[in-house]
C-alpha cells in the first residue's frame, strides 16, 4: 500500500487531473455522433479515471502544512515570466474532489437523456473538468486565468446549443457579463506584473501596494468574482443561464463554477488586497446580506423551479461572501475569524452536493413533463414516491436542516458574525425562514397534494440510473452534515495562514 | 454503561432505518415488529438507566464523537446522563411504546404502515438526541430533527390539502423560533468560547457580568438577551403565544402522532430546554418574568379556544397549549422541578387522551366532529373509563396525578415574586375552571345525551381491539397515580438537586415545602385554596349546560356573539399572519424581483449595455452567425496545443 502511494506521489498528479479528461473530451469528440453509446462509455470511464486519481490528493494530503503541495513547475513563456505552475492546498484540494466528483454524476445524468450531438455535450463537460480543476490548481495568475476563461467556452455551447428558447438571450448576457469581470481582472493582473515582474499568485500575494492600488485591484477582482458568485446586484445573469441550461450545465454552473467566484476571492482579493478587503468590507457585507435577504424573498415568488434553486443558489453562496469577509469585523485575530473562513468553505462544497442534487432533480422531472413550471406539477409523490423521497431529503438540506451538508457551513457562519455584530448575524439566520419558505412551498406543490393532472398521473418513478446519482448525492449531503471534520480538518493550516497573511497589512 | 447509552437511541434508530429503507420487503407486520421491538429496548434500557439514577449514579458527561473542531471550537456529539435526562428518556420512550402498539390497530388499514412506523420511530430516536445531549450544538440537531419528523407525521396523508398545508405552516413557524435559538447559541458561544452545557454554565458569570449594545445606546445584559433569545425557540416548539399558531393545525396528522409528539414529547421540548438551562435562565429576572407573562396568556386564552371547538382533536389540541402554558409559567417563576413535574404527569395524561379520542373516532369511522357525537358509554366502556380518568387528571381532580402537578404550579406562582406573577396567578386559576369547563363539555358530548351519530355508524359502534384498548390502559394507571408516587421526591425532594437550579431569592418550591407534609396533606391543603372548587365549578357549569340546559349554549353564543367570533376565529391570529407575514412576503418578493431585478438591473444596466453593445457590434455580427461551436472548439484546442508546447518546450 504505502510504496504503490508513494508512487502515486511522484506523478504529476494535478497534470494528469487537468489533461485527462481534456483528452477523454478529445477521445469522445473524434468518436462522433454516430455511436452516442460508444462516447458515453468512453466519457464515463474518462470521467472515473479522473475522480480516481483526485482521490490521492486527498489521501496523500498533508493536513499540518499550509505550503502547496503536489507543486509542478515549468517555464512557459520565459520573457513575462509566466509559469505553468500548479499546486494545492486546504482551500482548494476540497473543490477539486468536488469537481472531479461531480462530472461523473454530470456524464450519468446525460445517458439517455441527451440524443442531440451527444458526443459534443459529453466532450464539452470533460473539457470543462479540466479546466475547472486547472484553474483551482494553477499557482500562476495567468494560467489561473486562462483556465478561467476557458471554461466559459464549454458552458457557452452547452447552454447555447443544448439550452432551451431563449438560449441566445441568457448566453448573451452570460456572457456580457463575465466578459466585462475577466477582463478588468485581466487587467489587474498586468498592473501588479509590471510592478513585480511575476505573474506568481504568490509573489502578487507578497508584494507591496498603496492603499489606492488596492482599492482599484480590488474592485477589479470584484468584478471578476462576485459575476462569478454571483453576487447581488450582478446576479441576473443565473437565473436566466439556468433555465436554459440543459439539466447537466446547470449542475456544473452552480456545483461547479460559482464556487471558483468564491475561490477567487480566498485566493486573490483577501490575500493581494488585505486592506482594501477590510476598507471595503461592508461593501461585501452588504451585498452578501442583500443576497440572503432579498434574493430569498425574490426566490419565494419564482413561478419556474429551476428559477427558484437558481435564486437559493445565490442567497446561499451569500453565505460563502460573507463568511470571508466578516473576519475584520471579527477580528483576524480572535476567534471566530476562521470558523467564519472555514464555514464559507464548508458553505461551498455542500451547495455543489445540494444545488447539484436540486438541478437533477428538478431535470428528472423535466426528462418526464418537458415543464419547469411549479403550476404543472402537484401530487408527485403519488406517483413517483422514490423520487419525493430523495426531492423532500435535498429540499430539507437546501432548507439547512442540522444533520446534512447545508447546515454545517451557515451554522458556522451565523456563529462567527455574531462576533461581528448582532445585526449581521440576524439578517444572516433569517434564511432559516425564508430558505425554509421557498423551498417546503415549492415542495408542498409540486410533490405532496393530491394528483394534479393526467401528466401528473402518467409519471414514472426514476430507474436505476438516475437512483444511482441521487443516492450518491444524498450520501454525500448526509456524510458532510454527519460528520464534517474530515473536510474541515485539510483546510486548518491554509486558513490560519491566510489569516496571519492579511493581519498584517501591506502599507 | 456507556454502550447502554448509545445503545437507546440507536435501537430506535435502528427500527426507523429498517422499517423505512426495506418497508416492502419486511412487510406490515415486520415493519411493526422492528420498530416497537426496537423502542421497547429503548425503552427497557431507560428504565435501567432511571433505576441507575435513583441509586445514586454519577452524572455521565461524555463524547460519543467529535463532529468537528474549527477555530478551536469542539463540536460535538455526546451524552449528558442525570436525572433530568433519565427522567424524559423513559417518558419519551414509555409513551412512545405505547403510541407503537396503538398504531398496530390504528393505522391498520393505512396504506402508509411501514413509513408510519419509521417516522414514529425516527422521531422517538431524534427527541432521544435532543434529551439526551450535552451540547448546544447536538440540542439544536435533536430540535430540528424532531420539527422534520413532525412535519413528515403532519403531512403524512400527504393527499389531504390541509395536512400538507398544516405541515408547511408548522415547520416554518417552528423556524421562527429556531431562528431566535440559533442566535441565542450564537450569544452563548460568543460569551463563553463553549458550546458544552457544563462549560458554559461554569462560565455563565460571563454573561451576566457583559452587556450588548444591540440599539446603540441601550446597553442590554447579555445574559438577558441570550435567555430570551432561547426562550424564543422554546416557544415555537412549545407553542407558546404568537408562536403556537402550528399546534391546532397539526391536528390534521393522524391521531397517534397527536398524542406522541404534539402533546406529550416533542412540544415539551422547550420545557424541558429551558430547566435544563435552569443555570443561565436564574440569572436573568427580566427572562424569567418575560416567560411567566408569555406562559400565562398561553394557559388561559389558548384554553378558552378550547371551549368553542367541536372537533374533539382540537379540544385536546387547545388544551395542550393551555397545559404548555402552565409548564411554562412554572419555569417563569423558577419552579423548574414543578414545571418537568407537570410535563411528566401531562405526558401521560394528554397522551391518553388523545389515544382515547383516536379510539373513538375509529370506532365512528373517522368521524371527529362532537356534534356528530354522543352517548358513547355503552358502546365504548373502556374508552370511558379511560377518557374518565384523563379528564380527571387533566382538571385536576384531587389525588389524581394532574392534581399534584398543576396545584404545585399554581403554589409556585402564588408565591413568586418576580414582576408579573401576580397576573399570571390570575390566569392559572382562571385556566382551572376554564380547563375543567371545556374538559367535561367535552366529556359529556361524547359520552353522555343523545346519540347524535347516524343509524349506520351506531351500528358498527364497539370497542376497538386489544392493541388499542391496551396502551390506554397502561396510560390510565400512571395517569391516576404517578402524581401521588412521585411528588414527594421530584418536588419537595432530592431528585433534581444540583441538576435544576434555583437561586434562593427564586426558590419558591422551598416557599411550599414549608407547608408541605407528604401528599396526604397536599391533597387536604388543596381544599384550603381556590383552584379545586373553580374546577368543581367548571365540571358542574359544563354539566348544567351540555347536559340539563342545552338552550343556554346557544343563548350564549347569540348574546355574546361578539366573544364567540373572536374565540371562534382564534383571535384572528392565522387571518393576520396570512395577510400580513405571508401576504406580505409575498408582496415584497414580487416587488423586488420585478422592480429590482427585472426593471432596474435587468432592464436599465444589463440591457442597456448590451443595446450598445449590440450597435457597435452590428458590423461585425455576420462572423459570429457561423458554426460557434467549432470555432470555440479550436480555441480550446489551440490553447491544449499552446500549453502542451509549453510543458513539453
Amino acid at each position: 500500500m504505502d510504496t504503490s502511494m508513494t508512487m502515486f506521489a511522484d506523478l504529476p498528479l494535478l497534470s494528469l487531473v487537468i489533461w485527462m479528461p481534456v483528452i477523454g473530451g478529445i477521445f469522445v469528440l473524434f468518436s462522433g455522433d454516430q455511436n452516442p453509446s460508444g462516447a458515453r462509455k468512453i466519457a464515463l470511464v474518462f470521467s472515473i479515471l479522473t475522480f480516481v486519481l483526485t482521490i490521492p490528493l486527498w489521501t496523500l494530503f498533508d493536513s499540518s502544512t499550509a505550503a502547496m503541495q503536489f507543486v509542478e513547475k515549468h517555464v512557459w513563456i520565459a520573457d513575462f515570466n509566466i509559469n505553468y505552475a500548479l499546486g494545492v492546498d486546504g482551500i482548494s484540494m476540497p473543490l477539486i474532489l468536488l469537481t472531479s466528483f461531480t462530472t461523473i454524476l454530470v456524464i450519468i445524468s446525460a445517458w439517455e437523456v441527451i440524443q442531440y450531438r451527444a458526443s459534443q455535450y459529453l466532450a464539452a463537460f470533460l473539457i470543462m473538468e479540466g479546466a475547472m480543476i486547472g484553474s483551482f490548481a494553477a499557482m500562476d495568475s495567468i494560467l489561473f486565468y486562462i483556465f478561467f476563461e476557458a471554461m466559459l467556452i464549454p458552458m457557452f455551447l452547452i447552454i447555447g446549443i443544448w439550452g432551451g428558447v431563449n438560449r441566445i438571450y441568457a448566453t448573451l448576457k452570460f456572457f456580457l457579463y463575465t466578459f466585462i469581470g475577466s477582463v478588468l481582472m485581466l487587467v489587474a493582473l498586468i498592473y501588479m506584473y509590471n510592478k513585480s515582474g511575476s505573474f506568481a499568485i504568490i509573489d502578487l500575494q507578497n508584494m507591496q501596494l498603496s492603499m489606492n492600488e488596492q482599492i482599484l485591484i480590488f474592485l477589479a477582482f470584484l468584478g471578476a468574482f462576485a459575476v462569478k458568485v454571483p453576487m447581488w446586484p450582478v446576479h441576473t445573469w443565473l437565473p436566466d443561464a439556468h433555465v436554459e441550461a440543459p439539466t447537466g450545465g446547470s449542475v456544473i454552473l452552480a456545483a461547479i463554477m460559482l464556487k471558483i467566484g468564491g475561490y477567487g476571492f480566498l485566493r486573490f482579493s483577501l490575500p493581494i488586497t488585505p486592506d482594501a478587503s477590510q476598507q471595503l468590507d461592508w461593501l461585501i457585507i452588504t451585498m452578501s446580506l442583500t443576497a440572503v435577504v432579498y434574493i430569498g424573498f425574490v426566490a419565494l415568488v419564482q413561478q419556474d423551479m429551476k428559477k427558484l434553486i437558481a435564486y437559493s443558489s445565490i442567497a446561499h453562496m451569500g453565505f460563502v461572501t460573507l463568511g470571508f469577509f466578516i473576519v475584520y469585523r471579527i477580528g483576524t485575530e480572535s476567534q471566530g475569524a476562521a470558523l467564519a473562513l472555514e464555514g464559507g468553505m464548508v458553505q461551498m462544497v455542500s451547495h455543489g452536493f445540494i444545488s447539484g442534487a436540486m438541478f437533477l432533480s428538478v431535470g428528472v422531472l423535466y426528462d418526464r413533463m418537458h415543464s419547469r413550471q411549479i403550476a404543472d406539477y402537484g401530487g408527485v409523490v403519488n406517483t413517483m414516491p422514490v423520487f419525493a423521497a430523495f426531492m423532500v431529503f435535498f429540499a430539507m438540506a437546501n432548507a439547512g436542516l442540522p444533520g446534512t451538508s447545508g447546515f454545517v457551513g451557515e451554522f458556522m457562519v451565523i456563529l462567527a458574525s455574531f462576533k461581528a455584530n448582532f445585526w449581521i448575524a440576524f439578517l444572516a439566520a433569517t434564511t432559516l425562514i425564508l430558505g425554509a419558505a421557498y423551498t417546503l412551498w415549492m415542495v408542498k406543490r409540486v410533490v405532496f397534494g393530491d394528483i394534479a393532472n393526467d401528466n401528473v398521473r402518467a409519471l414514472k418513478d426514476i430507474g436505476k440510473r438516475e437512483f444511482l446519482i441521487l443516492a450518491l448525492l444524498a450520501i454525500a449531503v448526509l456524510a458532510l452534515g454527519l460528520y464534517p471534520d474530515p473536510l474541515v480538518n485539510v483546510m486548518h493550516p491554509t486558513i490560519s495562514n491566510l489569516l496571519q497573511h492579511i493581519s498584517v497589512s501591506k502599507l | 454503561m456507556e454502550a447502554i447509552y448509545l445503545a437507546i437511541p440507536l435501537a430506535s434508530l435502528f427500527g426507523a432505518v429498517v422499517a423505512g429503507l426495506f418497508g416492502k420487503q419486511i412487510g406490515r407486520a415486520g415493519a411493526h415488529w422492528v420498530t416497537s421491538l426496537g423502542v421497547a429496548t429503548s425503552f427497557v434500557l431507560s428504565l435501567l438507566v432511571l433505576k441507575d439514577v435513583l441509586d445514586g449514579a454519577p452524572i455521565f458527561n461524555g463524547s460519543v464523537y467529535t463532529w468537528m473542531v474549527s477555530d478551536g471550537i469542539l463540536f460535538e456529539v455526546g451524552f449528558l446522563i442525570d436525572s433530568l435526562t433519565a427522567l424524559m428518556m423513559t417518558v419519551v420512550t414509555g409513551v412512545s411504546l405505547m403510541v407503537h402498539i396503538y398504531t398496530i390497530g390504528y393505522m391498520k388499514d393505512d396504506p402508509g404502515y411501514q413509513r408510519f412506523f419509521s417516522y414514529i420511530s425516527l422521531f422517538t430516536f431524534s427527541m432521544l438526541m435532543l434529551v439526551m445531549s450535552n451540547n448546544f450544538m447536538q440540542l439544536f440537531f435533536g430540535w430540528e430533527a424532531v420539527g422534520l419528523v413532525s412535519y413528515l407525521l403532519i403531512g403524512f396523508w400527504y393527499k389531504k390539502e390541509t395536512a400538507i398545508y398544516a405541515n408547511m405552516k408548522a415547520f416554518l413557524v417552528n423556524r421562527v423560533g429556531d431562528f431566535g435559538f440559533l442566535l441565542g447559541i450564537a450569544v452563548i458561544l460568543a460569551y463563553t468560547g463553549s458550546l458544552d452545557y457544563y462549560e458554559v454554565f461554569s462560565n455563565a458569570s460571563n454573561l451576566s457580568s457583559s452587556t450588548i449594545e444591540i440599539f446603540d445606546g441601550h446597553p442590554w445584559d447579555v445574559i438577558t438577551v441570550a435567555c430570551i433569545l432561547l426562550f424564543i425557540g422554546a416557544m415555537g416548539k412549545s407553542a407558546q403565544v404568537p408562536l403556537h399558531v402550528w399546534l391546532p393545525d397539526s391536528m390534521e396528522g393522524p391521531t397517534p402522532i397527536s398524542a406522541l409528539i404534539h402533546a406529550a414529547t416533542m412540544v415539551t421540548a422547550g420545557i424541558f430546554m429551558v430547566s435544563r438551562m435552569s443555570p443561565l435562565f436564574e440569572l436573568s429576572d427580566v427572562a424569567l418574568s418575560f416567560i411567566m407573562i408569555i406562559g400565562a396568556i398561553t394557559a388561559f386564552f389558548m384554553g378558552l379556544i378550547g371551549i368553542v371547538q367541536n372537533d374533539i382533536k382540537r379540544v385536546i389540541a387547545y388544551s395542550t397549549l393551555s397545559q404548555l402554558g402552565y409548564m411554562t409559567v412554572a419555569l417563569g417563576a423558577s419552579a423548574y422541578s414543578v414545571a418537568i413535574f407537570h410535563l411528566m404527569t401531562h405526558a401521560f395524561f394528554k397522551a391518553l387522551l388523545f389515544l382515547a379520542a383516536g379510539a373513538v373516532i375509529i370506532a365512528l369511522h373517522h368521524e371527529q366532529d362532537m356534534r356528530k357525537m354522543g352517548g358513547l358509554k355503552k358502546y365504548l366502556p373502556i374508552t370511558y373509563w379511560v377518557s374518565l380518568i384523563g379528564s380527571l387528571a387533566l382538571i385536576g381532580f384531587p389525588g389524581s396525578s394532574g392534581y399534584f402537578s398543576k396545584d404545585a404550579i399554581i403554589e409556585a406562582v402564588h408565591h413568586s415574586e418576580l414582576p408579573g406573577a401576580g397576573f399570571a396567578y390570575v390566569m392559572v386559576l382562571l385556566g382551572v375552571f376554564v380547563t375543567a369547563f371545556y374538559s367535561f363539555r367535552l366529556f359529556f358530548l361524547v359520552f353522555h345525551g343523545e346519540e347524535r351519530m347516524d343509524q349506520h355508524t351506531r351500528a358498527h359502534l364497539h370497542e376497538p381491539g386489544a392493541v388499542v384498548w391496551l396502551p390506554l390502559v397502561l396510560l390510565a394507571i400512571p395517569s391516576a397515580i404517578i402524581g401521588w408516587l412521585t411528588v414527594d421526591s421530584l418536588v419537595f425532594g432530592s431528585y433534581f438537586d444540583n441538576i435544576l437550579l434555583t437561586l434562593n431569592e427564586h426558590d419558591v418550591v422551598a416557599a411550599i415545602k414549608q407547608s408541605y407534609h407528604g401528599p396526604w396533606q397536599f391533597v387536604l391543603h388543596g381544599f384550603s385554596g381556590p383552584a379545586v372548587y373553580l374546577a368543581a365549578a367548571g365540571v358542574f357549569t359544563a354539566w348544567f349546560i351540555y347536559m340539563k340546559k342545552p338552550s343556554i349554549a346557544e343563548w350564549t353564543r347569540q348574546k355574546f356573539s361578539f366573544v364567540y367570533t373572536l374565540l371562534d376565529q382564534k383571535y384572528y391570529f392565522d387571518r393576520f399572519n396570512e395577510i400580513v407575514f405571508a401576504g406580505g412576503s409575498r408582496l415584497i418578493g414580487s416587488i423586488l424581483w420585478r422592480i429590482g431585478d427585472a426593471m432596474l438591473i435587468d432592464g436599465l444596466v444589463v440591457n442597456g449595455s448590451a443595446r450598445i453593445v449590440g450597435w457597435f457590434s452590428g458590423a461585425v455580427r455576420g462572423v459570429q452567425s457561423g458554426y460557434l461551436n467549432h470555432y470555440a472548439f479550436a480555441m480550446v484546442a489551440g490553447l491544449i496545443l499552446l500549453l502542451g508546447w509549453a510543458i513539453l518546450g
